[in-house]
């Protein structure tokens, strides 16, 4: 949403892999020429990147990991007890050590919720930043390869949306999907309205990006030879043309996780996302902010800490990832 | 110019009709507006005349002109949950939401370019390095976070700002003003701050790379060259060159400061649009959601199009005829 301009660029990876066909030879050597030591180099000289991307990892897996790491289990209703909330970290005065972070105000163990938590955000961030990517690149790559009314169409409900900020985009869906479906909720339906609320805002990003790289490479001679021997537009497009423009859309895929995160995170906070019953970090930020003032801080503190890291690092991520690729700045 | 207005002009209005049809289309299809607006003891009869009387039986094109007719005249109709009209729920609000983004603003433009011009100036020094720490904290920061933490410093445990609300506010004419009072003063600040930051790092991070970039120039070298003091080039030469393109975002960027509200508001109940927006969202009250719309995309629209005027009337370069998108 805020990105400079210059991440269009094509990078240099994605030319140099434009004249090599796209045989099995042509893909493995793809794949060195994307670990090229120039990537690794300026990977591992900054420091804070690699402690990015470790700590990345390390929230990741902690989320995957969360039914057998989880000291508790926060979603089985029955464990818990009310006579446990409200109890503060282990290391303070009244703090249980069987509750390491301390509970919510249902006597839900923090640290198992976070784990949990961390999970459905990853989960509704990935698949999100999944349909905004497949949406853009798809309708970007129509956009730019068939040109003309198509062309015009696509592009000009782009600069509808984007007159409007991904927020309101994915509130305002969110907002009429729960109106429609008020009384007729499936059980984990939510899950899924916010996947289509995010992933239906960001993809203005990706088609814009990938039609502007698409319409340079339309013209060159690879495409005009494959549309010779009779090649058909949707094997040229999604064959041929699509390799070459991975690498941008691979940053914003990256920086675009961190915002769907956060933006789930914002939507289960203002009340319209994730239920109480079925925590994400948001969800269970909101709940905590109500007890703020009675100095319950650990409800909030904790998850608002992981939600930081992790949005903080896999925008560090992107940053890397944004200069690396483009030759503007080498 | 004239040329380029009118093409801009129109591309507004089509912006316009498909929010306003999108507006229409929840209105009148997301729930029944009579089942809204009566209790469960109406008669069918009753329903019925209502139906008629609301015009719903009338074709839908019809009714979309109507829609767009009063729409235009700031009618959009009753609040289904505060039962009265949603123009006078905004006309409330509106005073608050605007205070707030204007305050946010400010504070992100009188902040975010002296640090911007600072970084840029002086790539190295570690007074830079915080500078860009802080402002890649505050992006990455969601503002609902920000705004906790800010409450929990300054209200719970400094206790020396309100963390909710408006404060005393005084009536100028039909406009709500939380601006001449100390506790409304006290009040913006937290809210202010909570929302202008992440645009402070915008702008900070935009005017820093505009600035590398307008320094590695030719004509600054040759400034340079001719002795000029190092002032003179970093504002008169400069920053000046990096200003098209700052006020371009400080512009679009209003209108993500007033969608932005509706986080901040919801963080410090303050009594605005987005408030009301985020509680007719939960409430499913469609008249509300869709003048909210309407209003924002107004707002968006007019917003974009200044900007546009003014990015063309700054920057003698940008050719206006021929433009592509």
């Amino acid at each position: 949403m805020q990105d400079a301009p210059e991440s269009t660029a094509p990078s240099p990876v994605a030319i140099s892999r434009a004249s090599t066909g796209d045989d099995r030879n042509a893909r493995r050597s793809r794949l060195a020429t994307f670990l090229d030591a120039d990537l690794l180099h300026s990977f591992l000289r900054s420091k804070l990147v690699v402690v990015a991307a470790l700590l990345t990892l390390a929230i990741v897996a902690a989320a995957l990991l969360a039914p057998l790491i989880a000291p508790h289990d926060p979603y089985d209703l029955k464990a818990l007890s009310l006579l446990d909330a409200n109890t503060p970290p282990a290391w303070e005065k009244d703090g249980d050590p069987n509750y390491l972070l301390g509970t919510d105000d249902q006597g839900r163990d923090i640290l198992s919720t976070i784990l949990y938590g961390t999970r459905s955000s990853l989960q509704i961030g990935i698949c999100s930043v999944l349909l905004a990517s497949a949406l853009g690149l798809s309708l970007g790559l129509w956009a730019g390869y068939a040109g003309g009314r198509v062309d015009t169409v696509i592009m000009r409900i782009a600069d509808v949306q984007l007159t409007f900020p991904a927020i309101l985009t994915a509130l305002l869906i969110d907002g009429v999907a729960l109106a429609i479906l008020k009384h007729r909720m499936v059980e984990g339906g939510k899950f899924w309205i916010l996947v289509l609320a995010i992933g239906l805002s960001f993809w203005v990003q990706y088609a814009r990006t990938v039609r502007g790289v698409t319409l340079v490479e339309r013209n060159k001679e690879y495409v005009e030879a494959a549309r010779l021997i009779g090649i058909g537009p949707f094997k040229i497009m999604f064959q041929h043309i699509l390799p070459n423009v991975l690498g941008p859309v691979l940053v914003i895929a990256t920086i675009n996780l961190a915002l769907a995160v956060i933006t789930e995170a914002t939507l289960s906070f203002l009340g319209v996302g994730l239920p109480p019953t079925e925590p994400s970090l948001g969800t269970m930020i909101q709940v905590g902010n109500k007890y703020l003032f009675s100095g319950s801080w650990w409800m909030v503190a904790f998850p608002g800490l992981t939600l930081a890291a992790l949005a903080l690092a896999v925008n560090l991520l992107g940053d890397w990832l944004r200069d690396a690729l483009n030759p503007k700045l080498r | 110019m004239l040329a380029f207005a009118i093409r801009r002009l129109f591309e507004a209005a089509i912006v316009m009709v498909t929010v306003a049809l999108i507006a229409f289309t929840l209105f009148r299809f997301v729930g029944d507006p009579v089942n809204q607006m009566v209790g469960q003891d109406t008669s069918l009869e009753d329903r019925l005349r209502l139906r008629e009387e609301l015009g719903l039986n009338d074709p839908i094109p019809v009714q979309f002109a109507r829609f767009l007719t009063s729409a235009a005249q700031f009618d959009f109709g009753i609040s289904y949950q505060m039962k009265q009209p949603v123009t006078a729920i905004i006309r409330d609000r509106f005073p608050a939401t605007l205070e707030l983004a204007l305050t946010a603003a400010l504070f992100a433009v009188a902040l975010g370019i002296p640090m911007g011009v600072y970084t840029g100036i002086h790539r190295d020094s570690w007074l830079s390095k915080i500078f860009l720490t802080v402002s890649l904290i505050g992006v990455s920061l969601p503002t609902f976070l920000i705004g906790i933490l800010l409450i929990y410093v300054f209200a719970v445990w400094l206790g020396v700002l309100p963390s909710f609300g408006r404060g005393e506010v005084v009536r100028v004419g039909f406009w709500s003003t939380g601006l001449l009072t100390v506790s409304g003063l006290k009040a913006l600040i937290l809210p202010a701050v909570t929302l202008g930051l992440f645009q402070m790092t915008l702008v900070t991070r935009l005017v820093r790379s505009e600035m590398l970039e307008v320094l590695r120039t030719d004509y600054i070298k040759f400034a340079r060259a001719r002795g000029l003091p190092e002032r003179t080039i970093n504002f008169g030469h400069a920053l000046k060159n990096t200003l098209v393109p700052v006020i371009t975002v400080i512009g679009l960027q209003l209108g993500a400061i007033i969608a932005f509200a509706i986080i901040t508001e919801t963080v410090f109940q303050w009594p605005g649009m987005g408030l009301m927006f985020i509680q007719a969202v939960q409430n499913a009250d469609i008249p509300v959601m869709s003048a909210y719309l309407m209003l924002v995309a107004f707002l968006f629209v007019f917003i974009n199009f200044v900007v546009d005027l003014i990015y063309v009337r700054v920057d003698p370069r940008i050719r206006i005829f021929g433009r592509s998108g």
